[in-house]
């Protein structure tokens, strides 16, 4: 484990499960009760012991037989084998979904398409408990988070976008849409079913058909998606599911037989899946990392903001790419702020992702958690003063626990490097272009938060802050009516909403 | 005295036989053609120029070939115009831009000259092409103040919250002007990033620089702020990738950028996450027909120089 945690132990005793003096029980006073553990129960989910690739409306094995392990971060145990594509695999894929566009699914009117959207909705909702806890077990991510955010969102977004299907026409007036083709899409681990909708429903409304490569680490909600599409009755070819690493996924974005790259992740990989499309006619949409700032003016309601920079930052382990992972307070009121979020801390649950009063599950894969790691102790190493509250850590699995630094400067890698972990950042500003100034200043423009009471600081806020999503008194809400993605190194393209749409289709005179 | 062309006064005095001189042809004052960045026209910093030619091959004017320092400095001067321009209200960008078009047609002749000149076009046809032109820039500065109605919404999510998108100008915009079209072509890929609200370098047509550069004449005295523009002539061979590989472009334009060259400008474009805005797949520069109005006027080419922006905010008492 993590050298860090021993490292804030001595900069703050180890108070067990005292309550902080705050709460009123008497400084020291132990903490009048106890969780129970409130497991999920996994039975709802049959897992395989080994799981194909999804091609032409057929689970197939790797055509070299090949398997990779995928674990359960919180346990380390092996959930099941999952095929391993090949690039002959994801031709065969994009063949078939070629195939499948030119004819069946580009030719089936809108509204039968929005059937079929529709059908998968339903099912997503029919087997939505199944859903969360898969996710959560291949993921990592706290149950109560799969349970009422991502499955729930997932669903949503097919609702959303199977509406769309026959009323294209109404989105782009005086154009004709039409769909571009095969759409290859390759998502991350963080949200695997989320953003496995936001990348097939707007496709499939426009009359795409879609080769999706899920993250290696999190394929399982993918594969079981598969089966939601052979419920729906889906014609084969329509959407192909094609695990496997990054060069799979490097392979299947190169591929000339794809006409739509869409692509959810790092902004490293970002620029390589761009350098991939370079002198093609691709279309191309790339979500891509972010370093949020979170703005707290001194006249914030700040038990609301509070709540706020909890749920930016420690929202699914904080491996989020909109997370607010600076938080930004006026000099005024940093540290009745930072005293509030200590206690807030104390209060979080970190621990097995099924347990229902969990907050802050597992780290999705050791790498990661190395990652968190290095970054955290670079941290340190720099300068930053470092807070973790006093909780246990589970025997096995990936964890880690809540973080916060104060005293960081902005050339702190810290405050510059998107961490993807549950480590938020304290800077301080006096002014309001002081703080303009320190939120901008990244190379990323993902999203923002502002916290203030007042209306018109807000919209003069909004309207300086370089982000694709300004949250105002709240953060880390998502909608399928509401376009989401970045400015400048975060990508470019919208996901959500009318202006989802766009990125999948052609426009032509009518 | 004798040159303008009147008759001797006291000429009963003089010889018998008064002689008229004939009058001596005017010789005309040529213009230096410069680079135009941040307002002022200076010439190249490498005092490089290049011999650009009418479309008959007549040698015409020495032309500024501007450097990778030229460029730089175009795109230094319109990162510093971006903000008070995008800050402009939608109404008063429209209005500027109007004034453009107002401009060019107290030039109309010399633009028809030009074009003619560079483009070897016949009087009547140079004269449709300069009246598009001039068309063109309505056309799209009516849209400054309309765009935003026209792609942003409101989102009804589905939670009290209220919800909604707009657009925003994403920055400082490269064009690599269309290489056939010196004059109509520009304008049309030029208008759409400047009504939404950018700050543009051009890259001139290679051949036929000349138009822009009067072009720039133009700008300089509407009211576009200096740098909201700015147009550099050369070779694209050299300047190409510099533009694409500028970490300080937002967005390229690679229409001028011939298929052979477009994948390694593109790559340069990457290390930044560029956006990249692109000739529809099958459009050919030299053959596209910058006269018809639905294919060059479009919404759609104003989008791509956009970035939405989404902003939540509670519902409660």
């Amino acid at each position: 484990m993590p050298d860090v945690t021993s490292e804030s132990t001595k900069l703050r005793p180890w108070t067990g499960d005292r309550a902080p003096a705050s709460w009123g029980l008497g400084d020291g006073q132990a903490i009048p009760w106890e969780y129970a553990p409130a497991p999920e129960s996994r039975e709802i989910v049959r897992l395989k012991e080994r799981y194909g690739l999804f091609i032409d409306g057929r689970e197939v094995q790797a055509s070299d037989g090949a398997v990779f392990p995928t674990v359960n971060p919180a346990t380390e145990d092996k959930l099941a084998d999952v095929a391993r594509a090949t690039p002959a695999d994801v031709d065969r894929a994009i063949r078939a979904a070629g195939r499948a566009q030119k004819r069946r699914w580009g030719s089936l009117p809108g509204r039968e398409r929005a059937k079929y959207l529709f059908r998968i909705a339903r099912l997503l909702q029919e087997r939505s408990r199944e859903f969360a806890v898969l996710e959560t077990m291949d993921s990592g991510k706290p149950i109560k988070e799969s349970r009422d955010v991502d499955v729930p969102l997932a669903a949503a977004h097919f609702w959303y976008y199977a509406g769309w299907a026959d009323k294209l026409e109404y989105a782009f007036p005086g154009r004709v849409a039409r769909p571009l083709g095969v759409a290859a899409q390759v998502i991350p681990w963080n949200f695997p079913l989320l953003m496995l909708s936001w990348k097939i429903a707007p496709a499939l409304a426009a009359g795409n058909t879609v080769v999706l490569k899920p993250a290696s680490t999190t394929p399982l909600s993918a594969l079981l998606f598969a089966d939601v599409c052979r419920q729906a009755d889906l014609p084969p070819g329509v959407v192909n599911i094609v695990p496997g690493p990054a060069q799979i996924g490097m392979h299947l974005v190169s591929s000339p037989s794809v006409q739509k790259v869409a692509f959810t992740g790092s902004t490293e990989v970002g620029k390589l899946i761009h350098k991939a499309t370079a002198g093609t006619d691709k279309a191309i949409t790339l979500e891509l990392g972010g370093k949020a700032a979170n703005i707290v003016f001194e006249d914030a309601a700040l038990d609301q903001a509070v709540e706020g920079i909890v749920n930016g930052i420690y929202f699914n382990q904080g491996e989020v790419c909109c997370a607010g992972s600076r938080l930004l307070a006026q000099e005024s009121i940093v540290e009745p702020l930072v005293e509030k979020l200590k206690d807030r801390l104390a209060t979080m649950r970190v621990g097995d992702p099924l347990d229902k009063n969990t907050d802050v599950g597992a780290i999705n894969s050791r790498q990661q958690l190395e990652k968190i790691t290095e970054l955290v102790e670079a941290g340190v190493a720099e300068g930053a003063d470092i807070y973790q509250p006093p909780c246990d850590l589970p025997d096995r699995g990936w964890f880690f626990r809540p973080t916060l630094f104060t005293n960081v400067a902005q050339s702190h890698r810290i405050a510059k490097e998107e961490i993807f972990g549950p480590v938020l950042s304290v800077l301080t500003f006096r002014t309001p272009d002081e703080a303009i100034e320190k939120a901008n200043n990244t190379p990323y423009g993902l999203s923002a938060g502002v916290w203030t009471e007042k209306g018109s600081r807000i919209l003069a806020m909004v309207r300086r802050l370089k982000a694709g999503v300004v949250w105002a008194n709240t953060f880390n809400r998502f909608d399928p009516t509401s376009p989401f993605g970045g400015y400048k190194e975060s990508g470019f393209g919208r996901e959500g909403g009318m202006h989802g749409l766009h990125a999948y289709v052609r426009l032509e005179d009518r | 005295m004798a040159t303008n062309g009147r008759t001797p006064a006291r000429a009963g005095r003089a010889r018998a036989v008064a002689r008229p001189v004939a009058p001596a042809p005017r010789i005309e004052v040529r213009k230096t053609y410069k680079l135009y960045i941040g307002g002022a026209f200076p010439r190249t910093e490498s005092g490089r120029t290049y011999l650009v030619s009418a479309a008959d091959g007549a040698p015409v004017a020495n032309a500024c070939r501007g450097s990778r320092k030229d460029l730089r400095d175009a795109v230094r001067a319109a990162r510093k115009a971006f903000p008070g321009w995008a800050d402009r209200t939608a109404m008063n960008r429209g209005q500027v831009l109007y004034r453009v078009a107002e401009l060019m047609e107290g030039r109309r002749d010399q633009f028809v000259a030009e074009v003619a000149q560079a483009e070897g076009l016949r009087a009547d046809r140079a004269r449709a092409v300069v009246d598009r032109a001039i068309d063109r820039w309505v056309w799209y500065a009516g849209w400054a103040d309309k765009i935003a109605q026209v792609l942003g919404s409101s989102n009804p999510v589905a939670a009290d919250y209220f919800n909604f998108t707009i657009p925003e100008p994403t920055g400082v915009v490269g064009i690599v002007a269309p290489e056939t079209s010196s004059l109509l072509g520009l304008v049309s890929r030029l208008a759409p990033p400047v009504v939404a609200g950018n700050a543009v370098v051009v890259l001139a047509s290679e051949a036929r620089p000349l138009p822009a550069i009067t072009l720039t004449e133009v700008l300089a005295t509407s009211d576009v702020p200096g740098g909201v523009v700015n147009v550099i002539t050369g070779l694209r061979q050299e300047l190409v990738p510099v533009l694409a590989g500028h970490v300080d472009v937002d967005t390229i334009d690679v229409w001028g950028v011939d298929d052979a060259a477009r994948r390694e400008t593109e790559l340069l474009a990457t290390d930044n996450v560029k956006r990249i805005v692109r000739r529809p797949a099958g459009v050919s520069d030299a053959r596209f027909d910058w006269l018809d109005d639905r294919a060059a006027e479009r919404p759609e080419w104003i989008a791509a120089y956009l970035e939405m922006k989404t902003v939540w905010h509670p519902i409660g008492v």
